[in-house]
């Protein structure tokens, strides 16, 4: 009996420590305005032939039943005053057929961002602009360079990447001071693993679309938390 | 032969024994190589013009090498990658027009007994120097604030504006080396230009605003801050309330990532819009003037009109078009080739008032002592 309560006491423990997942999805409201071709990067001697068909923007990546793709899920507030440890996964950034892949990603403050090339040409990784403190840099990566680690100190959504030598590649990553984040897929749809149980503010932000946020209360057997993003 | 001693004060001695003094002009091989530098000026102009509406201005980071090569020794098989091709292009088509006016104001040093000219050359040599810097800088601190914006903005600003005025100061010096110099110290055998010269000048002083204006437009990295022409989010003057702001930053897409446009940026448009209507009036019309008083300037003064009119057109035809690469540079090319017109036709101007030949050719107190014939004498 003893060593019955013992186990689920500490079951229970694990249970809260490893938190449950929260889950939803992000859903569209309005008319987004159209994809535009990228010209540039058809036309591009180099480029061109790294892509096939036709290549557009992807601002609004609109999916089945208005789910709205590349929203940033992440807490907002909830959280303050704890560490925790990196995420097991960590975030790469790819250059491939002269977009940055994925478009939009997470990442925890501190913790390294690999950024690979994996293009035969030349890109240069351009972080121009900081509001929150994090130092700028340009590095360009050649054919077959090696991946580089790049750190954001300080939490930043979103933090832009921008190749100057293909203008019209750029990449986004949002980055917070803890590994509970996520990206919407192509459906609209997200999971956040593993937040301990507790109330917490979710914030779900979309480049073009705005921010809307949403109080959620997380138990053991996880949550879930849709939003709709509206154009105005 | 007899002296004729204008009015106003005595003129000041000449450098070299006055009676026998004969002033020394540059020969016209001088005044050719001048026109090939403004030439090259204007073409270079253009080619910064293509790296800005590209946005490659980043595409090579380093200065004053390119990528660790140094910048005449870069492997040209590297330069076919993307923006780097155009970057790179411009730095050496810029170190290039820099040799050629060392050139040039060694060639007007050794020919030109002017002081004010053989200055002015060197002038030119020392402002293609700091826009040589400028445009480093604007690599080197592309991500450091100046003056509360960033260095991209702050000395891309700079480096835009530099331009034009060095492509004016080779502008003056081509005139001040050409034969028609003299023949605009003659007589001028009509009034109209002893008053065009201020008016002329009036509109280079406001097209040197537009210039700004421009170059802070085009700085902002923001797009088409308004995306129609000629009304303004179809009004004649557009709300930016931050509802409507939202709303703007929210529908505007584009290749490549503009930033968001901010109720400054609107303004500024308007302002672009407003001076362009205020400085093809005032071309017209005095053009108009000219025609009418069958002025010996006339055909300069329409060719100025035709410049400011294709260039509110291209301006136009930028927003038409979404911001087409090749429309935004020849909006920038015309822009140049309009204010190096105005410049040189003012100076000319002024030089043709009263017929009097003068250091500072503005200056109506300045004169010079005369033969009967109206062959100066003594250097000026």
């Amino acid at each position: 009996m003893k060593q019955s309560l013992i186990a689920a006491a500490i079951a229970a423990s694990a249970a809260t420590v490893l938190g449950g997942d929260v889950t939803g999805k992000v859903t569209l409201k309005g008319t987004p305005p159209p994809e535009k071709p990228i010209a540039p990067l058809m036309a591009d001697a180099n480029c061109g032939k790294a892509v096939s068909g036709t290549v557009t923007t992807r601002h609004f990546v609109v999916g089945a039943d208005h789910g709205l793709g590349n929203v940033f899920v992440y807490v907002k507030a909830g959280l303050s005053g704890t560490k925790f440890d990196a995420p097991a996964t960590k975030t790469v950034v790819d250059q491939k057929g002269c977009l940055y892949e994925p478009y939009v990603s997470g990442a925890m403050a501190g913790v390294a961002v690999e950024i690979t090339n994996s293009d035969p040409f030349l890109h240069n990784v351009n972080f121009m602009k900081s509001d929150a403190g994090n130092t700028p840099f340009n590095t360009a990566q050649g054919p077959g360079a090696k991946p580089m680690d790049r750190v954001f100190q300080n939490p930043e959504v979103f933090v832009k990447l921008q190749c100057n030598v293909h203008p019209w590649m750029f990449g986004y990553i949002g980055v917070v001071g803890n590994p509970f984040f996520a990206v919407t897929d192509k459906d609209g749809h997200y999971a956040i693993k593993g937040l301990p149980a507790g109330k917490y503010t979710l914030a779900f932000k979309h480049l073009k679309g705005g921010e809307v946020t949403q109080e959620v209360e997380v138990k053991d057997s996880g949550a879930a938390a849709n939003a709709t993003i509206e154009l105005k | 032969m007899s002296l004729t001693i204008p009015r106003g004060p005595v003129p000041m001695p000449p450098e070299r024994p006055s009676s026998l003094s004969i002033r020394r002009s540059a020969p016209f091989w001088v005044h050719v190589l001048a026109c090939a530098v403004v030439a090259a000026t204007l073409a270079l102009i253009v080619l910064g013009g293509v790296v800005t509406s590209k946005s490659v201005g980043m595409a090579v980071p380093d200065w004053p090498t390119t990528y660790g090569h140094h910048m005449f020794a870069f492997p040209f098989e590297k330069w076919r990658q993307g923006g780097v091709f155009w970057e790179h292009a411009h730095r050496v088509v810029a170190s290039s027009v820099g040799a050629l006016t060392l050139v040039l104001a060694g060639c007007v040093q050794a020919t030109e007994s002017r002081r004010w000219l053989r200055r002015l050359a060197w002038t030119a040599v020392a402002v293609v120097c700091l826009q040589g810097a400028l445009g480093g800088y604007r690599v080197k601190l592309n991500d450091i604030p100046v003056f509360g914006i960033s260095g991209a903005t702050f000395f891309g600003i700079l480096h835009a504006t530099t331009s034009q005025i060095f492509l004016c100061l080779l502008g003056v010096v081509a005139l001040a080396t050409s034969p028609s110099w003299r023949r605009f110290g003659g007589p001028s055998g009509s009034t109209g230009p002893v008053r065009a010269h201020r008016e002329v000048l009036g509109i280079v002083a406001l097209m040197s605003v537009q210039l700004v204006v421009a170059a802070t437009m085009r700085q902002q990295h923001a797009g088409l801050a308004i995306p129609d022409f000629p009304l303004a989010y179809g009004r004649v003057y557009p709300a930016t309330d931050a509802d409507t702001l939202a709303r703007i930053n929210q529908q505007r897409t584009s290749i490549v990532d503009d930033m968001p446009v901010t109720a400054f940026q609107i303004h500024l448009q308007m302002v672009h819009r407003i001076l362009a209507v205020l400085l093809l009036a005032g071309v017209i019309s005095l053009a108009a003037r000219q025609r009418r008083a069958a002025s010996p300037w006339s055909g300069w003064f329409r060719l100025w009109a035709i410049l400011l009119g294709a260039q509110c057109l291209l301006g136009a035809a930028t927003i038409w078009t979404g911001k087409l690469d090749a429309v935004a540079t020849a909006h920038v090319g015309i822009g140049a080739l309009s204010l190096l017109t105005g410049v040189t036709l003012g100076i000319a101007l002024c030089r043709a008032r009263n017929g009097r030949l003068a250091i500072n050719p503005c200056d109506p107190t300045r004169g010079e002592i005369q033969t009967a014939a109206g062959e100066p004498i003594g250097a000026s």
